[in-house]
């Protein structure tokens, strides 16, 4: 069982990092220098290049300093769960996140 | 026995096709191709043309504010709703309403009042936690989880797996094992709110459909006022196993939908598709698959038919009805797996729904009680033997 928290090590994002990825669906965290997640995403069925589509796109709009990604097809219950968790960790979600509050997000106390 | 639809029938079955096709579909063309929720104005605005259609709602009784439509319309409407990319498990994104927790139509009135209709109203949701780690087939025997009864409350320990929505509901249908040494006999239904203090969602559970999970849940010393027994204390099987015959019937719809639509896109794709000089409609291999595949969908029709009418008879149905599941859910799998042989490498691709549809109808065979359970329920009657 994977766990339940995405935990790699982070990786600098830079133009040579994300041209380096594959184009798999999964889910990413941005994070800021001190490695804190901003944003939580995924890169879905629709991305025109997977992954690496999305991180290009956060490159571009100067997001963030810092990612780590997961490959999964599970990407949209993924991407779900590492929001509860974080709200769990951290009691809000990250600041890039914010608009996910308008519909419900579940509740875990993953322990 | 005659399955011709009624004119009224068929009236309402065409404007649910049109609705799907000219409503649903083209939303579904903006989403990601494994989502099961729409933006919440998309969902209002579809679910006040359903209230328009007057088809809002359509599992709740009359009484309660749903609309009079019988079991067999229904039936007919849910193997409309079903054909779309998300259909199987989110018929037009829950447009059509829910039926709520069909439970709660059995609680006392001030349950009613703190339940029932808040869900009715849409201003609370609930959760079925029926399906513990030990096993889901069998819960008279797999239910582990104890609810031991102090004063005017009831402590509540163990642990429920593959619940849907329990994260984001506001309270849930528990059953929990109140008597060690009566079987079936010792399980009571309660409603456990989702506040209660040692209720926990542990976990999210991943499975083949990507925009929907299960849940594992815990309880640690939950206490539930007795109040909040729903039905009578060591009756809840009986509320649980209602609830799986009643839901074999939509379920095999659902199936059937998808099926009926995987197999208009093949006839669709086979009639434009040339290969080797010749259209692939004219070779005899995919003629074959594309009649077998008419065979699987009119036998799941007519035993999901058959179903419904006799339990709008209200005869038992309970044998019917796991036939019924079996069929569909097994010969709609097999259609969608002969689609994409006729598709070929674009089957499997996101670009066309049946890859998801091929992952969500395996779960199918397994959900509301696999294959082998429905097989035993028939077994079971035809031997005439009381359930053990």
């Amino acid at each position: 069982m994977a766990g339940v928290r995405l935990d790699k090590p982070w990786t600098d994002l830079t133009p040579e990092a994300v041209a380096a990825l594959a184009g798999e669906l999964g889910v990413y965290q941005l994070g800021d220098p001190q490695g804190r997640v901003v944003r939580i995403g995924y890169a879905g069925g629709r991305t025109l290049f997977g992954l690496r589509s999305e991180l290009q796109a956060a490159l571009a709009a100067g997001e963030a300093a810092r990612f780590r990604t997961e490959v999964t097809a599970q990407y949209l219950s993924r991407y779900e769960e590492l929001l509860m968790v974080h709200v769990a960790d951290h009691g809000q979600l990250p600041r890039g996140n914010a608009a996910e509050g308008r519909r419900r997000l579940g509740r875990l106390s993953p322990g | 026995m005659d399955f011709e639809m009624t004119h009224e029938q068929a009236l309402i079955v065409e404007q649910v096709r049109r609705f799907v096709r000219e409503e649903i579909v083209p939303l579904e063309a903006k989403l990601d191709p494994d989502a099961s929720r729409i933006e919440p104005e998309d969902q209002a605005r579809l679910a006040a043309m359903t209230r328009a259609m007057g088809l809002y709602g359509l599992g709740i009784p009359p009484e309660f504010g749903g609309p009079d439509i019988d079991i067999v319309t229904q039936t007919l409407i849910a193997m409309e709703t079903s054909q779309h990319r998300a259909g199987l498990y989110s018929p037009c994104f829950g447009a059509f309403g829910g039926a709520g927790l069909a439970q709660l139509y059995e609680a006392n009135d001030d349950q009613k009042e703190r339940y029932l209709f808040p869900v009715l109203r849409g201003e609370k949701r609930g959760f079925f936690g029926l399906t513990e780690p030990s096993g889901g087939s069998d819960p008279a025997r797999a239910i582990r989880t104890r609810a031991v009864r102090d004063g005017d409350h009831w402590v509540i320990n163990g642990s429920k797996i593959f619940i849907s929505g329990a994260d984001v509901a506001d309270f849930g249908i528990v059953f929990a094992r109140t008597d060690a040494d009566k079987g079936r006999g010792g399980v009571t239904c309660f409603i456990v709110d989702a506040n209660t203090p040692g209720f926990h969602v542990r976990r999210v559970v991943h499975t083949l459909r990507s925009g929907h999970y299960g849940t594992e849940l815990q309880f640690e010393d939950a206490r539930v006022p007795h109040a909040n027994v729903l039905g009578e204390v060591n009756r809840g099987f009986a509320i649980a196993n209602d609830r799986l015959t009643r839901q074999r019937i939509p379920y095999a719809a659902g199936c059937i939908g998808v099926a009926i639509r995987a197999q208009e896109m093949s006839i669709e794709y086979a009639k434009q598709r040339e290969t080797f000089g010749a259209m692939l409609s004219t070779r005899q291999s995919i003629q074959w698959m594309v009649v077998d595949n008419e065979i699987d969908i009119r036998t799941a029709r007519w035993a999901t038919l058959a179903a419904a009418c006799k339990a709008q008879r209200g005869e038992p149905f309970r044998a019917e009805a796991a036939m019924a599941k079996l069929l569909a859910s097994e010969g709609a799998s097999r259609v969608v797996d002969r689609a994409i042989q006729i598709h070929g490498g674009y089957g499997v691709t996101k670009d066309f729904p049946f890859e998801r549809w091929y992952r969500e109808m395996r779960i199918r065979r397994i959900g509301e009680g696999p294959s082998e359970v429905q097989r035993i329920v028939m077994a079971r009657e035809l031997f005439d033997q009381a359930l053990y």
